[in-house]
C-alpha cells in the first residue's frame, strides 16, 4: 500500500535528516530528487550550522551505510523525531534499546536487500570455486603468459552448500545453488516449513557440526547478534574439510578473523570470499590481504544501481507511515 | 608376476600423449587413469624412437590442444586409429586430413557442460558486480574506504541472451533461471516447446536479441559460420548498458571491434575466457581495459571436470579399437 504524504496547502515538508549528499557516505545524487518530492531535505553539516532552527523540523532520518551516527545526543536534539529508516536490512550499527526509548520507531529494507545480497554470496561461491580473480591476474599480468595445465578449481555444479542462517537471504541463495545441482544443507535458529525446504531441497542440520563437517561451501548468511559474534571460529573451521570454501556475506564479526588466517595458512580449509570485514576496510598490513587463497570484496553486497532504488524507495515507505501513523512495512523493535 | 605385467602392459594399446606432469603435460592423476587402459607413451619418447614406436600407437589422447596433430606427425602413425580430445571444441584439430588418413576423432560434450556453464555464470556475475576490480580496491595499498557511490549492474530479473542453445548453453539457462532472468536464445534450431518452457527461454532473431539483452552470452562452436559472429554491426545493436560474455573461442568475436566497442562505451562490458590467440601478446589493448575480465581459458579446469573428461575420452577411443558403436565422434563439415 502506498502511502501519500499528507501535505496541507502551504505546509513544509517533513524535515528528514541525511548524513551528506553524494561523497565518502553521502545519499547517492541519483536519489535526491525523489526524496525531495515527499522531504526537505536537511544534511548533518546544515543541521549542525544551525541546531536551534533546524532541529524542531527533522521529524525523520534515513541512515545511508550506518551514518550518520546515532547516539544519545543527536536524538536529545531532535525532539520531533517519529521514525529512522535503515539503508539495508542489517541493524548491528544501532542502539534499538536506546532509540524506543525516546520513542521513535525504525526500520530496515529487507525486501530490496535479499536478491541483490544472494546474488553476492553466488558470485564470490564461484569466484572462490573456479579461482576466478587469481586467473584474471595470470591472463593480464606481463610477466606470466601461458597458465599451467594443473591450475584447477573446484567444481560447483552437484557439489554440497552448508547456508547458515536460512532468512530472506539464505533462501534465494538456496534457491540459486538449486539450479546448480547443489546439495543443500543448512542451519537456522528455527526450522523452515517443509514446503519451503522441499522446494529448495534443503535438509536441515539442527547442529552446525553435521553442516561443517559435510559442506563443500559454508556460506554464512546470519544477523550480528551477540549470539552470532565470532560464530565461526577455530572449532567451526577444523570440523571443515580441508577442501572447503568459507563465504561470508554477512558481517565481519561473525567470524574468528585470527582464527581464519591460521586455518588458510596451514590448509585446515582450502580458501574464503569474504565481501564483510572487521573492520572495513581493513588496516592495509593485514595478514588476510595478502593470502592468495582469499578473495575480499568492497562489501558489494547490495551495491547496484536497482537495489540502492529501492532500499530508498523501501525506507521513504516506511518513513511515510510512520509520519502518518499507519503500520509500516518493516518495522524493527529491539529484542 | 612381474613378467605377466609386463606383459599385460604391452598387449594394452599403445596412446600418445604429450607428456606428464610440468606446465604442459597431462596431471600424474590423469596418466595414471590413461595407464589402466592403455600402454602410455610420451611425445619424448616417440621422438627419441620414432620408427619403433610408431608402431605402438593406436590412439591419442590431445589434452589442452596438445599435442598438435600435423601431417608429418600422422605419417609417422601407421596404425593410428583414433584421437580423443580432452574438451568439446575442435577447432583446432584439420578433420579432413585426419580423416584422408583414416583416423577417427572423438570429443568429450557432456564431460565439459557443467563446468563450462558454470564458468560462463561466474563471469557474468563477476562483471556485473565489478567483483575483480572490487578485490583490487579491497586489497590496494591507497585503499582507506569504500566509497558509497560505487556501484555494479543487478543480475537478478536482468535479460540474457544466449547465442548457442546447445547442451551448455541450456545449461546456463538452467542457472540463470534461478536468478529469475529473462531469458532470450538464438540457435541454428528452434528447442522443443517444453524445453524452452522448462527454463523460460524465448527464442529469438539475433537482431532482438542484441537489441534486448542485458547479458549477452557466446556459446556456440567455432565454425566458418560462427568465425567474427559478433563483429562491429552486432556490438552496435547492443545496449550501452549490456555485456558481452564469451566461452566459446576468442574468433567467434572479431577482437578489434570489439576493443573499439569497449574503449567508445559502445557496450558497458566484456568477460573473456576464451580470447584468439590465447594467450594474448601482452601489450594487447584487451589487457588494458579496465572493463573486462579476461580469464585464462578455464571453463573446465576443475579437478572433477579434467577426470571426467579423461573418462569420457578414454570410452571414446576404446569403443573405437573394440569396433562398438563410439558415443561422440566428430565429422569433418
Amino acid at each position: 500500500m502506498k502511502v501519500k504524504p499528507k501535505i496541507m496547502k502551504g505546509e513544509e515538508l517533513p524535515g528528514l535528516l541525511v548524513n551528506e549528499i553524494g561523497g565518502m557516505h553521502g545519499i547517492l545524487h541519483d536519489h535526491v530528487e525523489f526524496l525531495k518530492k515527499h522531504f526537505c531535505l536537511i544534511t548533518m553539516k546544515e543541521f549542525l550550522e544551525n541546531k536551534k532552527n533546524m532541529s524542531k523540523k527533522v521529524q525523520a532520518v534515513y541512515l545511508w551505510w550506518h551514518k550518520p551516527v546515532i547516539d544519545k545526543d543527536l536524538l536529545q536534539s531532535l525532539p520531533n523525531l517519529k521514525v529512522i529508516a535503515n539503508s539495508g536490512v542489517g541493524m548491528d550499527h544501532l542502539d534499538l534499546k536506546l532509540v524506543a526509548s525516546f520513542g521513535v520507531k525504525m526500520a530496515n529494507a529487507p525486501c530490496a536487500v535479499s536478491s541483490s545480497t544472494a546474488d553476492t554470496g553466488m558470485a564470490l561461491l564461484l569466484a572462490s570455486a573456479r579461482r576466478l580473480v587469481e586467473g584474471y591476474h595470470v591472463a593480464v599480468s606481463p610477466g606470466m603468459e601461458y597458465c599451467e595445465a594443473d591450475f584447477l578449481g573446484v567444481e560447483v555444479t552437484g557439489a554440497t552448500l552448508g547456508i547458515i542462517g536460512m532468512g530472506s537471504i539464505g533462501y534465494k541463495i538456496a534457491l540459486r545453488a538449486k539450479a546448480f545441482e547443489m546439495k543443500i544443507l543448512y542451519h537456522n535458529r528455527t526450522r523452515r516449513k517443509e514446503q519451503e525446504e522441499q522446494a529448495v531441497g534443503a535438509l536441515y542440520c539442527e547442529k552446525i557440526d553435521d553442516l561443517l563437517c559435510q559442506a563443500d561451501f559454508v556460506m554464512v548468511v546470519v544477523s550480528l547478534t551477540p549470539q552470532t559474534h565470532k560464530l565461526i571460529g577455530k572449532r567451526e573451521m577444523e570440523l571443515m574439510k580441508p577442501t572447503a570454501t568459507l563465504i561470508n556475506i554477512s558481517r565481519g564479526a561473525v567470524v574468528d578473523q585470527e582464527a581464519l588466517v591460521i586455518a588458510l595458512r596451514s590448509g585446515v580449509i582450502r580458501a574464503a570470499a569474504l565481501d564483510v570485514t572487521y573492520p572495513e576496510p581493513l588496516p592495509r598490513d593485514h595478514p588476510l590481504l595478502k593470502l592468495k587463497n582469499v578473495i575480499i570484496t568492497p562489501h558489494l553486497g547490495i551495491k547496484t544501481d536497482k537495489a540502492t532504488r529501492m532500499i530508498t524507495e523501501e525506507a521513504v515507505e516506511n518513513i511515510l507511515a510512520a509520519l502518518a501513523g499507519l503500520p509500516m512495512p518493516s518495522e524493527v523493535h529491539p529484542s | 608376476m612381474r613378467t605377466a605385467q609386463v606383459m599385460a602392459e604391452q598387449d594394452l594399446p599403445g596412446l600418445l600423449i604429450m607428456g606428464i606432469g610440468g606446465t604442459h603435460g597431462v596431471q600424474e592423476s590423469l596418466a595414471a587413469l590413461l595407464k589402466k587402459h592403455f600402454s602410455v607413451i610420451t611425445m619424448k619418447e616417440l621422438l627419441e624412437n620414432k620408427k619403433e614406436v610408431g608402431k605402438k600407437i593406436q590412439c591419442i589422447f590431445v589434452s589442452e590442444f596438445r599435442p598438435t596433430i600435423d601431417q608429418e606427425l600422422l605419417e609417422s602413425l601407421p596404425n593410428l586409429k583414433v584421437i580423443g580430445n580432452s574438451g568439446v571444441g575442435v577447432d583446432h584439430l584439420n578433420l579432413k586430413m585426419i580423416s584422408n588418413f583414416g583416423v577417427r576423432v572423438t570429443n568429450t560434450p557432456h564431460a565439459v557442460a557443467d563446468s563450462t556453464a558454470d564458468m560462463g555464470m561466474a563471469l557474468m556475475l563477476a562483471s556485473a558486480r565489478r567483483l575483480v576490480e572490487g578485490s583490487q580496491i579491497a586489497v590496494s595499498p591507497d585503499t582507506n574506504y569504500f566509497a558509497a557511490d560505487w556501484l555494479g549492474v543487478e543480475v537478478t530479473r536482468a535479460t540474457l541472451g544466449i547465442i548457442g542453445m546447445g547442451r551448455i548453453g541450456y545449461k546456463v539457462a538452467q542457472r540463470a533461471r534461478a536468478f529469475e532472468m529473462k531469458i532470450l536464445y538464438h540457435n541454428r534450431n528452434r528447442r522443443s516447446q517444453e524445453e524452452e518452457q522448462a527454463v523460460g527461454a524465448c527464442y529469438s532473431e539475433m537482431e532482438d536479441l542484441l537489441q534486448q539483452s542485458d547479458f549477452v552470452m557466446l556459446v556456440v562452436n567455432l565454425t566458418p559460420q560462427t568465425e567474427k559472429l559478433i563483429g562491429k554491426k552486432e556490438l552496435g545493436l547492443m545496449k550501452p548498458t549490456a555485456t558481452l560474455i564469451n566461452i566459446s573461442r576468442g574468433a567467434v568475436i572479431d577482437q578489434d571491434a570489439l576493443v573499439e566497442a569497449l574503449q567508445n562505451k559502445t557496450i558497458k562490458a566484456a568477460a573473456l575466457d576464451v580470447t584468439y590467440p590465447e594467450p594474448l601478446p601482452r601489450n594487447h589493448p584487451l589487457l588494458k581495459l579496465n572493463n573486462v575480465i579476461i580469464t585464462p581459458h578455464i571453463g573446465t579446469a576443475t579437478v572433477q571436470a579434467t577426470h571426467m573428461m579423461a573418462e569420457e575420452a578414454i570410452a571414446n577411443m576404446l569403443s573405437v579399437l573394440n569396433c562398438q558403436p563410439i558415443p561422440s565422434e566428430v565429422f569433418p563439415q
